[in-house]
């Protein structure tokens, strides 16, 4: 089940958030920024270009044009691959972890996969804080809205299933801790 | 809780049979390793399975049946396979099931004990999770799970969440040594049942790699016990072994290879992943020579360099004497104190004829020694550049010389000058005390004081400005050889194998792992594939990080600063350190 609403991030772009539910153990929400737009790209282009021709036009010498091309090609290149964050990607998997991907312009994906820990004396605990969806910041509203969805999990991990499984240890029924906490940055 | 079933990528086109594996109670996982097929004898499965129980210490069991429904749907296999559960019985008991031409599987555990209904059995959710057992088998997670001291007895119960699996499978080999050709009394299925992977290349490697290794492991003692004889004891000689940088160099090398070749085995994965690095850098190291080596040799270059070499050093005198003219004029338009310039001026003169005559002398011999020298670029590019370093520091031993004279001289310029104040103020410093005490002088003392304090202070200007000169002279010596230094280091201590194994084999240096989820059907149970998520480049160069010799210097740029405002001389020669990694 997929469903796709619309969000913004603290600086008021726009943010589109995805939502699969592809079980009831299992949920991943997909936030996407805004591409690279033409606009921006031709101006620093433009720019650094402009800047060069003046430099060549005071020392005459051709190696600035070319050392300007260069840096422009390499700039983008590593813009793209190294900065420039199109998605960010939460997985929620009852009783394995939470993963958070970020693909990047370039098609790199950077993952981490953090383990839930079932610790049988203190359920409630909260082990470790880590921020999500750094580099898209969205809003209060839409970290509510994630936010809400993992509760709804946790819980249909605490609710008894279908069958209840009384002679099991306390720990598998009513489990974990929340390992990860999601940190809303702004308002 | 979700029971997870890790299941290996190779046994989903394998035919029906018995799930073999380990189930982990703790995270309600069964981890399976193999299919057994049909036809089977069950108390030679059984037999089986308590043999490589006791011998990989892991706790192999029946965990279920895998069904595959190639032709039309087989309902007496569904009945023999659900008997089977009465022969092998397990808590809870796994039954998947695979139909022909359709991706998605069917699955269930049971479970009779601990049921609310009695003689009815409960069922848990599943949630197929799966693996490349080959990638996983060989990979390494860091950080290491199980401690190196941990290996013996029940050690797989001390790894915990998904490195249970990673644990289960890497000590589990022994059931994967047995292929489809073999003629055992049970036929299984797992990453290697097509036929046992082994290289012929690596074969005789290790075969050889003994009497190798024996041999050079002697060649290389006898050296060490050469290199320790008495004779190289005498005095002055152990001084000027650890002033030079070559020496140190050689030994770190002679010790890398003594290690590389020593018969013993590597007990754990780090030490032979050390191993690996340092015989890559060595190997590199002794490339880069060589094509050095032959750079040099060719073309006539060695005679271009020597005789480069002795108008250098003409040319640097050169400098110096016309660097010493201006400070004895009057350099920047101050005015220097006559005669003590004139002093200064004319005693660091003879100083550079002396070091002049000295190169002269030597400029017959200079082509061999720089022959014999290149020479040594085939024991690495390391000990050349060290050589190298060596022979800037020769050269321009006047200069630090200079700079010793300068330094000391406008230290106890200093150091008078601040008593002296301190007596023009009435103080004295309190040695016993270790602070600053009033003091009641005579009259005589007072004026004398005074007096040397006046004398003390107008030449002040002179010093400072040899002192000055000197010391950023001695600096950017001092900044050359540690540049060359820095890429000494660099060769020695980067781990390239860790490097290229990232780059070719990324699954062998694991992180971590991660999760895909795969096409879901509404009803069906959730299946997950499970990928290793490979260490960053950061991170296997700070892991793998081979351990350099000698020590960087520890004052920070305050001290620096302090020690070079108070006179005081600074030693950038490198100090051993005693700890060894």
């Amino acid at each position: 089940m997929e469903n796709e609403q619309s969000f913004s991030d603290i600086c008021g772009g726009r943010l589109a958030l995805q939502r699969r539910y592809y079980s009831p153990s299992c949920r991943e929400f997909c936030l996407s920024s805004p591409r690279l737009s033409l606009r921006s790209l031709t101006v620093v282009t433009s720019t650094v270009w402009l800047a060069a021709y003046g430099l060549f036009t005071v020392c005459e010498n051709s190696v600035v044009l070319s050392a300007a091309i260069f840096i422009t090609l390499l700039g983008l290149l590593g813009y793209l691959h190294f900065v420039k964050i199109d998605q960010e990607t939460l997985l929620i998997i009852d009783s394995l972890g939470i993963q958070m991907t970020s693909s990047y312009a370039s098609g790199k994906e950077s993952t981490t996969f953090i383990e839930m820990d079932k610790d049988p004396v203190e359920p409630h605990e909260i082990s470790q804080v880590v921020p999500v969806f750094q580099s898209a910041k969205p809003r209060l509203d839409c970290l509510i809205e994630v936010y809400r969805s993992c509760q709804e999990i946790l819980a249909h991990q605490k609710a008894p299933s279908t069958s209840p499984q009384a002679h099991q240890k306390a720990p598998s029924t009513s489990p974990s801790i929340q390992k990860a906490s999601i940190v809303s940055r702004g308002k | 809780m979700v029971l997870k079933a890790f299941f290996p990528t190779c046994c989903a086109a394998a035919d029906s049979g018995l799930l073999v594996g380990r189930w982990v109670p703790e995270q309600s996982s069964a981890v399976v390793l193999a299919v057994v097929h049909f036809p089977f004898i069950p108390s030679q499965v059984k037999e089986f399975l308590a043999q490589v129980q006791q011998t990989s210490q892991v706790g192999v069991a029946v965990l279920g049946t895998w069904c595959h429904r190639r032709q039309e749907p087989e309902d007496n296999l569904g009945h023999f396979l659900e008997g089977l559960s009465a022969i092998f019985s397990h808590e809870p008991w796994l039954q998947l099931c695979r139909e022909k031409g359709s991706t998605f599987w069917s699955c269930k555990a049971t479970r009779w004990q601990g049921s609310t209904s009695p003689g009815a059995p409960s069922e848990d959710q599943v949630m197929i999770v799966f693996y490349d057992q080959r990638k996983v088998l060989l990979s390494q997670l860091h950080p290491p799970a199980i401690l190196p001291d941990q290996e013996t007895g029940d050690a797989a119960a001390g790894a915990v969440g998904l490195a249970a699996v990673f644990h289960t499978v890497a000590r589990s080999e022994v059931l994967f040594r047995s292929d489809r050709f073999d003629e055992g009394p049970v036929r299984l299925s797992h990453w290697q049942s097509d036929g046992v992977e082994a290289s012929i290349l690596v074969e005789l490697a290790k075969w050889a790699s003994g009497p190798i290794c024996l041999l050079l492991a002697s060649l290389l003692s006898l050296v060490s016990a050469v290199s320790a004889c008495w004779l190289f004891k005498l005095w002055p000689l152990p001084f000027i072994w650890s002033k030079l940088s070559t020496c140190e160099q050689l030994r770190y090398r002679l010790e890398q290879l003594t290690l590389i070749f020593s018969p013993q085995k590597a007990e754990n994965p780090s030490q032979r992943m050390r191993k690996a690095n340092m015989c890559v850098s060595v190997l590199l190291d002794v490339a880069l020579g060589l094509t050095l080596l032959s750079w040099l040799h060719g073309k006539g270059r060695i005679e271009q360099l020597a005789d480069a070499l002795v108008p250098v050093a003409d040319r640097v005198a050169e400098e110096l004497q016309h660097l010493l003219q201006w400070l004895m004029g009057a350099p920047a338009g101050l005015k220097m104190n006559r005669a003590l310039d004139q002093v200064l001026g004319r005693f660091f003169l003879y100083h550079i004829h002396l070091w002049i005559s000295y190169i002269h002398l030597m400029s017959p011999f200079i082509e061999r020694i720089v022959w014999h020298v290149g020479l040594s670029a085939c024991l690495g590019l390391t000990v050349s550049l060290s050589i190298l370093s060596d022979i800037i520091a020769l050269l321009t031993f006047h200069i630090y010389c200079f700079y010793v004279y300068g330094a000391r001289l406008y230290c106890l310029k200093i150091c008078g000058l601040s008593s002296l104040w301190r007596l023009f103020r009435g103080k004295k410093w309190n040695v016993l005390r270790q602070r600053v005490d009033s003091c009641s002088y005579d009259l005589d003392q007072l004026f004398i004081g005074t007096l040397l304090f006046t004398i003390l202070v107008f030449l002040l200007p002179t010093t400072a400005l040899y002192y000055l000169v000197f010391t950023l002279l001695r600096l950017l010596v001092i900044t050359v050889q540690g540049l060359i230094h820095l890429l000494v280091d660099l060769i020695n201590s980067l781990p390239l194998y860790a490097l290229g194994l990232r780059l070719c084999r990324p699954y062998r240096l694991a992180a971590g792992v991660k999760f895909r989820v795969l096409e879901q059907e509404a009803g069906r149970p959730l299946r997950l594939l499970m990928q290793i998520n490979p260490l960053s480049y950061g991170r296997v160069v700070h892991t793998y990080r081979l351990p350099r010799y000698g020590c960087h210097p520890t004052h920070s740029w305050g001290s620096l600063c302090r020690k070079l405002f108070f006179g005081e001389l600074i030693y950038p020669w490198r100090q051993r350190e005693d700890k060894q990694d």
